[in-house]
């Protein structure tokens, strides 16, 4: 096995985890890929901030309807029983508590569950979307990410340092290298990759790990 | 009664400068082409109506709809949640050179905003932003041991709304997920303009079957076979 694991094996294993009947939003761009590995005889209903609930597969190229999307834009198709509503509607159905699991991306994910994932700081044009809403009111609250930093450098922190999508929010973290649980503001290390040492992946990880109980190999097919 | 009009131009009479848009759509789906274009045309024509507040949930794409208003120079400010496209460059090169405004508003409590502003509600609490750069200023409560933020009601003078079928007493449908953020904005505006692919007599949109009741409509346009903005940046518009 490769020494950390490719974005798509991060989403299939994230996907692992989606649990049945469940209603799910998956953030623009990588959590998109999660539906791609969900697992056979699992029903998940998906819901797109644009306000459209139960949305399947993207058409064939030439098929797109393009008042048939989702929120980032690119055309989709309707499950039967799928709904549309209006914007409010929508983002009841995310403050509201309905919605079971949230994934986005991160730049930063703090020990107590903060997140920062829609602006690099000052110099461009801030543009924050569904995210902050996203955070408060899913039941679970799924990062998926590597690890560290394109420079190496760790995004799991004691503190976030960029600005704050939200407070206390997330709930789990699926990695590059590890499944992480945020509990009682600690990092709980529920899964790591087997060929890597607690020490190795606790250097990459700015906060502290802590271990509960056994953790578990990360093991991830090629997908 | 009778809200429709004959012409796209009468229908946008007394758009002035310095009023607060609404304009409906989410990236190309519902943006009401025709409309914008037409009092792009009117700016372009008269030199009014400028220094608007246009309120979108994003800033433009390409050259056509929002963007056009922002490249004829008529747009003073954008509120919006995400000023990023596939091609930001109407709103980011503007934006960069301190030529137009940006209110920042998370998608979730733009919408409600502008649901609060049409339902008569001045303030509400969202947990949306606590702790982070956009609750700067706003007044904090707890409430059962959660913390949220307070946010206004947003109301606008003027809605721009693309709709599937009008009647003649305003009642609207919409096609797809082109509701989006429609609905509210028709709630939210003094004056309601809806430009309709269809216009059929009263009854024949089932009243079950009305998302928009004609209450919250003052003026209805038909354009049949409108523009629809996703395929024409897509055909390459300029």
């Amino acid at each position: 096995m490769a020494d950390k694991l490719t974005n798509a094996q991060i989403a299939w294993r994230a996907a692992q985890d989606l649990p049945d009947g469940a209603y799910v939003n998956l953030g623009i761009g990588f959590p998109e890929m999660i539906a791609k590995f969900k697992p056979q005889g699992r029903e998940v209903i998906y819901h797109t901030e644009n306000g459209v609930l139960d949305f399947g597969e993207a058409p064939p190229a030439g098929e797109e309807d393009w008042d048939l999307i989702n929120a980032g834009k690119k055309a989709i198709t309707l499950n039967a029983g799928a709904s549309f509503f209006h914007h409010a509607d929508s983002f009841a159905m995310v403050r509201g508590g309905h919605l079971d699991v949230a994934v986005l991306g991160a730049y930063e994910v703090s020990e107590n569950g903060d997140l920062a994932n829609w602006s690099t700081g000052p110099g461009s044009v801030p543009a924050v979307g569904g995210a902050m809403d996203l955070v408060h009111g899913a039941k679970q609250v799924w990062v998926v990410t590597d690890h560290v930093t394109k420079k190496g450098e760790p995004k799991l922190l004691r503190q976030c340092r960029l600005p704050l999508t939200g407070v206390a929010c997330v709930t789990t973290v699926y990695t590059s290298l590890a499944v992480i649980d945020i509990r009682g503001g600690r990092f709980v290390l529920r899964e790591k990759l087997p060929g890597m040492s607690l020490d190795a992946l606790q250097a990459l990880t700015e906060a502290t790990l802590v271990v509960e109980s056994p953790v578990k190999d990360l093991v991830v097919p090629e997908v | 009664m009778n809200k429709v009009y004959a012409t796209i131009g009468d229908a946008l009479d007394g758009i002035e400068d310095g009023m607060d848009v609404m304009i409906g759509g989410f990236g190309g789906a519902g943006a009401p082409i025709e409309l914008i274009h037409a009092l792009v045309d009117r700016y372009e024509t008269t030199g009014s109506p400028g220094r608007l507040t246009v309120i979108n949930n994003n800033a433009g794409n390409g050259a056509v709809g929002i963007a056009a208003m922002i490249y004829a120079g008529m747009v003073a400010r954008m509120v919006c949640s995400f000023p990023r496209s596939s091609d930001p460059k109407a709103f980011t090169e503007k934006y960069l050179a301190g030529e137009i405004g940006l209110e920042l508003v998370p998608q979730g409590t733009l919408a409600e905003r502008i649901r609060a502003g049409g339902a008569g509600i001045p303030a509400f609490y969202t947990p949306t932003s606590y702790g982070t750069d956009v609750a700067e200023g706003k007044p904090v409560a707890e409430f059962d041991g959660r913390h949220y933020v307070q946010e206004r009601w947003l109301k606008a003078d003027v809605a721009l709304i693309k709709a599937e079928c009008a009647d003649a007493k305003g009642n609207l449908t919409y096609r797809k997920a082109a509701r989006n953020f429609s609905p509210l904005m028709a709630m939210a505006a003094r004056t309601t303009i809806v430009q309709a692919s269809r216009i059929v007599a009263p009854g024949e949109i089932g009243p079950e079957h009305v998302v928009t009741p004609g209450i919250f409509v003052d003026r209805v346009v038909q354009v049949a076979n409108p523009q629809q903005e996703e395929a024409l940046l897509r055909e390459g518009a300029k």
